[in-house]
C-alpha cells in the first residue's frame, strides 16, 4: 500500500469526557508499534472551554516522552500551536487523528413504527454510529401521544432517527410520529442558535409528508430507508448521515472542534485529506469489525465505565456488528444502579463472607458520590469485583437481547438466507462460536492482579467451549478504530502487538452432568516439556500457567453429554494460547452455571475457585486452599 | 515540596460568592445592575409553552382524515376557550349533527390532513427565577437573567436531596458526632434549617417534615432510610428535584459520619443566621454540589471575586478519608511519598502519610482524601 509506506509516524488521540488519551504510533523495523502514550484532562469545559488545548497537553507530554525514549531532543511534534503534520522524514507527523466523546458523546433519540422492528433497526444504526440513544419512541410503545410529546420536549437530543414503515407501505403511522416531533418542538441539547438535526430514513412513500411536517421546523436530511422491506436492514447510509451531522452540528458547537477539525489529517488516495473526527464508540465497532474480518474470528467486547457500560460483537459468518450501551451500569456514577438491578443475593453469591446490607448499601452510595476513590482494603476490592461481576453480566444480557436477527420477516426467506441476519429474532450471539473476548475500562484494566480480570470476565460472561481472553490495558481501541480509516495494517498490527494484553484461554465444557462425574479430562503438552493430565470433576477451576505467546497441544475429552466445541462427546485436539494469567480450565458448568443455593456450600466452592483463579492473596480466605 | 492536586469540599468563613440566576427559556429580567436584592425576589420570569395535547378528530367525527377539514370551525393558530365548539358535521338534512368541543383551553396548534389529529396547546406556563442569595445584582443578561454576588459563609456539602430554600439556621447537637434525636426536633424548629450532627435517621426526617423544618444540614444518612424516605432508589447521582417538603444537606456522606468540626464550628457561629440552601448533586460532567450560604453584611466594594484556585495537597493540608478504613475522619497530611505504594489490596497507588485527629498515624491512596478547603 502506498500509502501506508508514507506512514512512518502517526498521532491518535481520544478526546474523553475527562481525559484526553494520546498514543504515538511509529513504523520500526518493517511493522507499526505504538511507542508512547501520553495523557492530559479534557479541556471542553470551563474555564478552559476549548478542546485542542486538553490535545496539545496530551501530545506535548508525547513529544516529552519520545524524546526521552530515543534521546534525542529535537523530535518536535508540536509547532505554531498546532499538531505539525509534515512529509519530511524526522520532522513532526505523517498523520493526526481522532475520536471524541467528551461533552457526553452524541446523543439521539429515535423513532419506529413497531418498536421491536423499525424501532430496533433505528436503534441499531444509532448505536452502531456511536450515539448514546435516549429513548425510542415509536407507534405502538404503549404510551399516550400527550407522554410522548411531553418526552421528546424534556430529552434534548444532539439529532433525531426516524424510521418507519417499509419502503412503499402505508405512510399514516410515520407520519403521526412527524407530528408528534413537530408539536414537541425539540430544541438541541448545544445551544438555540441552530435547529435540531433529524434524519428521515423510513418509508420513502412518506417522505413529501415529513418534509411538510418537519421541514421549517427541524433542519431535515432524508435518506435511504434503513428497514426497506422487512427482512433486510440497509443501516449504512443513516449511520453515514449520523455521522456527517456529529461533525456538522455537534462537533461544531462544542468548544475548540472547528479548530481540531482542520488538525486532523492523514494522507489518503495519495493526497493529505482531512480524516473526519469519530465518535469514540463508532470508532471502537471499527477497529472491531476490522480485527474480526481479517483475522476471520468472532469478537465480543466490553467497556465497563464509571456511567456506563458498551458491549461490542462481530457474529455470524458475515460478521454482523453489534453494539449496546447499557446507560445505568456502571462502577462509580452509575454504581447504585447496579445494586438496584441485580439485588443484594446476585452481588452476595460472588463474596465468600458476610456482608452486612446495610453496609454494603453506604459504601455503594458512597462510592457514587467521591467516584474517583479506590478500594484501599481487600474487602473492599473484593466487593467491587463483585459489583462489576453484576455489572457486566446486566449489560451482556442487554446485549443479548438486542444483538438479533431482524423480526418480523417472513419464514421463507430465512430459509433462503440470503441476508446478513435471520429473520428469527433470536441472539446471534453465541458464546461456543466465540473466539476472543476484550475487557476494557478501569476495574478490568488496572485490577491489582490480572488473574482478577480473567475471573471477572469468565464469570460475568460465561465462555463457552475454547476462548481467548484479553484486556485493553490503555483502552486504544478508539484510536485504533480511526487509524483503521488511514491504514488498516497499522491498525491491526498494533492492535495485535500492543493494544491487548493476553490474559490466557478459558476451557468450559457445556451441558448438564451430575455432580461428581468428570466433566473434562485434559491433556497438555506444556512448553517446559512436562504434561497437564487430569480428569476434572465437575465444579471445579484448574488455571494451568502458560505464557505470552506460547502455545500447548492439547488434548481435550468432554464429560458423557457434554460438548467442548465440536458436539456433544466429541474430543478436540488443539493448541491452547497462553498470556499472562494462563489457561483455565473451567469445569463449573454452562448452560446450565448455577452455584450451590446453601450458603456455607456456597462459600466453601467460592473459596476454593478463588484460590485456584489464584485471585486474591493466599491467606486471604481461612481454608482456602 | 511534594504538592498534589486533589479535590476538596469548599467550608469557609469569608468568600465573595456568585451566583448565575438564569432563565429556561428567555424571558424578562425585573431588576437592574446595582440593586440590592433578597433571596426571596425574583429577579426574572418567563413563560414557558404550554403542553401540547393531541385530539384524533377523525375519529371523534367518525371521518377520514382527509374530510376533517370539512367540519372544522377553527383553524391552525386560534385561540380556544373550555368547551368551545371546534367542529361540526353536517348532519342529515340539517339534523343530528355531531359536534365536537376542546377539552382543554389555550391555542390550535396543528390540523393534521394525513392523520386527522388535531394538536391543541395549552396556556403557557409561568416561570421565575428567584435571587436564592442576598446580595447585589452585578451583572444583566438580557433576557436571560443575571449574576448576584455577595459576602458569604459558604460550606458545600457532598450530597443532597430537595431545591432550593432560604430561612434562618437552628443547631439541633452540642457537639459534631452528636446524632440529633426525634424528640429534639419540635415546634420551635418550625421554618428552620436545623444543623443535625453525625447522623440523621428516618424518623428524625419525618418529624422534621411534620414540624415544617425548611432544611436539614446533616453528616450522614442511612442509604436505606432515604430509600424509605423517597419510595425509591437513587440509580444515578442527579438529585435537587425531590418534593418532600424539605431540603437535606449531606456534608460527609452515607452512613454515621461525624460532621466535620470546621463545618460545625462555622454553622454554630453563624447560629439565627439567614440561610440559602439547595441539594442539587450532580457528579458527572458539569459536577454540582449541595451549597449552604450564610450572607454577610458587604461593601459593594469588597465584591471581587478572586481567581478559582486547584486545592492542593501540602504536608499540613488538612483532609478527609473519604474511604475505609478510618472513613470520615479528619486528619493533616504529614508526608507525600512521590514513589507507588502497594495498599491491602494490593492495588500500587500514590499514597500519602496522615495523623489523623484520634492521633493514628496511617497511610492513604491520595484518591482516598478530600482537602478540607479554607
Amino acid at each position: 500500500m502506498g500509502d501506508t509506506q508514507k506512514l512512518k509516524r502517526i498521532i491518535a488521540t481520544d478526546c474523553g469526557s475527562t481525559t484526553t488519551k494520546s498514543i504515538l504510533i511509529e513504523y520500526i523495523d518493517g511493522e507499526y508499534r505504538q511507542t508512547v502514550r501520553g495523557e492530559a484532562p479534557t479541556t471542553v469545559e470551563k474555564p478552559l472551554n476549548d478542546v485542542t488545548k486538553g490535545v496539545i497537553n496530551a501530545v506535548t507530554e508525547l513529544e516529552e516522552l519520545a524524546r526521552l525514549k530515543y534521546n534525542d531532543k529535537s523530535i518536535k511534534f508540536i509547532k505554531d500551536d498546532t499538531i505539525w503534520l509534515s512529509d519530511q522524514k524526522n520532522e513532526g507527523v505523517d498523520a493526526y487523528v481522532s475520536t471524541s466523546s467528551a461533552g457526553g458523546g452524541l446523543q439521539m433519540m429515535v423513532t419506529g413504527v413497531v418498536a421491536k422492528m423499525t424501532g430496533e433497526s433505528a436503534e441499531r444504526a444509532a448505536l452502531g454510529a456511536g450515539a448514546i440513544v435516549m429513548d425510542l419512541i415509536a407507534s405502538n410503545d404503549k404510551r399516550a401521544n400527550y407522554e410522548k410529546i411531553e418526552r421528546i420536549r424534556q430529552l434534548r437530543p444532539d439529532m433525531i432517527l426516524m424510521a418507519g414503515g417499509i419502503d412503499g407501505g402505508t405512510t399514516k403511522h410515520v407520519a403521526e410520529l412527524a407530528e408528534l416531533v413537530g408539536a414537541a418542538d425539540p430544541k438541541p441539547r448545544l445551544g438555540s442558535s441552530y435547529k435540531l438535526p433529524v434524519i428521515y430514513a423510513g418509508n420513502n412513500k412518506a417522505q413529501d409528508i415529513i418534509k411538510e411536517t418537519l421541514e421549517e421546523k427541524t433542519d431535515l436530511i432524508i435518506t435511504e430507508n434503513l428497514r426497506p422491506v422487512l427482512e433486510r436492514e440497509n443501516l449504512g447510509p443513516a449511520r453515514d448521515k449520523i455521522h456527517d451531522l456529529f461533525m456538522e452540528h455537534v462537533m461544531a458547537q462544542a468548544p475548540g472542534y472547528n479548530k481540531l477539525m482542520g488538525w486532523t489529517k492523514g494522507p489518503k488516495n495519495g493526497k493529505l485529506e482531512n480524516i473526519p473526527i469519530m465518535p469514540t464508540p463508532a470508532a471502537v465497532g471499527n477497529i472491531m469489525q476490522t480485527i474480526a474480518n481479517v483475522e476471520d474470528i468472532e469478537v465480543l467486547g466490553v467497556d465497563i465505565g464509571g456511567a456506563t457500560t458498551d458491549v461490542f460483537s462481530v457474529f455470524s459468518e458475515q460478521k454482523v456488528f453489534n453494539r449496546t450501551v447499557s446507560a445505568n451500569l456502571g462502577m462509580s456514577y452509575s454504581i447504585s444502579n447496579v445494586l438496584a438491578t441485580a439485588g443484594l443475593g446476585e452481588i452476595a453469591r460472588w463474596v465468600p463472607f458476610d456482608i452486612d446490607e446495610s453496609a454494603l448499601r453506604n459504601m455503594i452510595k458512597n462510592k457514587m458520590i467521591r467516584p474517583t476513590t479506590i478500594p484501599q482494603e481487600l474487602r473492599e476490592l473484593i466487593l467491587e469485583q463483585a459489583i462489576a461481576k453484576e455489572a457486566l453480566k446486566y449489560a451482556f444480557i442487554q446485549h443479548k437481547e438486542f444483538a438479533v436477527g431482524l423480526k418480523g420477516g417472513q419464514k421463507q426467506r430465512e430459509i433462503s438466507d440470503a441476508f446478513a441476519q435471520s429473520v428469527s429474532g433470536e441472539s446471534i450471539v453465541n458464546m461456543m462460536s466465540l473466539d476472543l473476548l476484550v475487557g476494557s475500562g478501569g476495574v478490568l484494566s488496572h485490577a491489582p492482579r490480572r488473574n482478577q480480570s480473567m475471573m471477572m470476565l469468565i464469570d460475568a460472561f460465561l465462555p463457552e467451549g475454547i476462548t481467548k481472553i484479553a484486556v485493553d490495558s490503555i483502552f486504544m481501541m478508539p484510536q485504533l478504530g480511526v487509524l483503521a480509516e488511514i491504514s488498516e495494517k497499522a491498525a491491526t498490527e498494533v492492535f495485535e502487538k500492543d493494544c491487548l494484553i493476553h490474559l490466557g484461554t478459558c476451557v468450559a465444557p457445556v451441558g448438564s452432568i451430575k455432580p461428581g462425574k468428570i466433566a473434562l479430562t485434559v491433556k497438555i503438552e506444556l512448553t517446559d516439556g512436562k504434561n497437564f493430565e487430569e480428569e476434572i470433576p465437575t465444579g471445579e477451576v484448574r488455571l494451568i500457567p502458560l505464557g505470552v505467546g506460547e502455545k500447548a497441544k492439547t488434548h481435550l475429552k468432554p464429560g458423557k453429554g457434554l460438548d467442548i466445541g465440536n458436539g456433544k462427546n466429541q474430543e478436540i485436539n488443539t493448541e491452547l494460547t497462553g498470556g499472562v494469567v494462563g489457561i483455565i480450565l473451567d469445569t463449573r458448568g454452562r448452560q446450565p452455571f448455577v452455584l450451590p443455593a446453601e450458603k456455607s456450600e456456597r462459600v466453601k466452592y467460592l473459596k476454593k475457585w478463588l484460590a485456584e483463579f489464584k485471585a486474591y492473596p493466599e491467606n486471604t480466605f481461612e481454608g482456602g486452599k | 515540596m511534594a504538592q498534589a492536586y486533589s479535590p476538596g469540599l469548599k467550608c469557609t468563613d469569608n468568600l465573595v460568592l456568585r451566583k448565575e440566576r438564569i432563565l429556561p427559556l428567555k424571558g424578562n429580567v425585573k431588576v437592574k445592575k446595582g440593586d440590592i436584592v433578597k433571596s426571596q425576589d425574583i429577579v426574572a420570569e418567563t413563560l414557558l409553552p404550554g403542553k401540547v395535547v393531541p385530539f384524533n378528530l377523525a375519529n371523534k367525527l367518525g371521518v377520514t382524515p382527509n374530510m376533517v377539514h370539512k367540519f372544522l370551525k377553527v383553524k391552525a393558530g386560534d385561540k380556544i376557550t373550555k368547551k368551545q365548539m371546534i367542529a361540526q358535521t353536517n348532519g342529515f338534512l340539517g339534523m343530528f349533527k355531531t359536534s365536537i368541543r376542546s377539552p382543554i383551553e389555550g391555542e390550535i396548534e396543528n390540523i393534521s390532513k394525513i392523520t386527522g389529529q388535531m394538536l391543541l396547546r395549552e396556556p403557557r406556563i409561568p416561570v421565575q427565577v428567584k435571587a436564592f442569595i442576598d446580595g447585589m445584582v452585578v451583572e444583566v443578561i438580557e433576557e436571560e437573567g443575571v449574576i448576584i454576588e455577595n459576602k458569604s459563609a459558604y460550606i458545600q456539602g457532598i450530597f443532597g436531596i430537595g431545591g432550593e430554600r432560604f430561612s434562618t439556621l437552628k443547631t439541633l447537637v452540642s457537639t459534631p458526632e452528636e446524632e440529633v434525636s426525634v424528640d429534639d426536633i419540635d415546634e420551635s424548629c418550625k421554618d428552620k434549617v436545623i444543623v443535625c450532627g453525625s447522623l440523621v435517621s428516618l424518623a428524625a426526617i419525618k418529624k422534621a417534615q411534620k414540624m415544617n423544618v425548611t432544611g436539614i444540614i446533616t453528616g450522614g444518612i442511612d442509604d436505606r432510610d432515604l430509600k424509605e424516605l423517597l419510595g425509591y432508589n437513587i440509580g444515578v447521582a442527579i438529585t435537587g428535584h425531590e418534593e418532600i417538603g424539605l431540603t437535606i444537606v449531606v456534608t460527609e456522606g452515607f452512613g454515621k459520619i461525624k460532621m466535620a468540626k470546621k463545618t460545625y464550628d462555622l454553622l454554630k457561629e453563624h447560629e439565627g443566621e439567614r440561610v440559602s440552601i439547595h441539594g442539587f448533586t450532580q457528579i458527572r460532567a458539569g459536577v454540582m454540589r449541595p451549597e449552604i450560604i450564610i450572607p454577610k453584611e458587604f461593601k459593594e466594594s469588597e465584591l471581587k471575586a478572586e481567581k478559582e484556585t486547584m486545592s492542593t495537597l501540602e504536608i499540613g493540608t488538612t483532609i478527609r478519608v473519604i474511604r475505609e478504613p478510618n472513613f470520615g475522619i479528619i486528619g493533616k497530611v504529614t508526608g507525600l511519598p512521590e514513589q507507588l505504594t502497594k495498599v491491602e489490596s494490593e492495588t500500587l497507588v500514590r499514597i500519602l502519610e496522615a495523623e489523623l485527629e484520634n492521633g493514628k498515624k496511617v497511610i492513604i491512596p491520595r484518591a482516598n482524601v478530600e482537602i478540607i478547603e479554607d
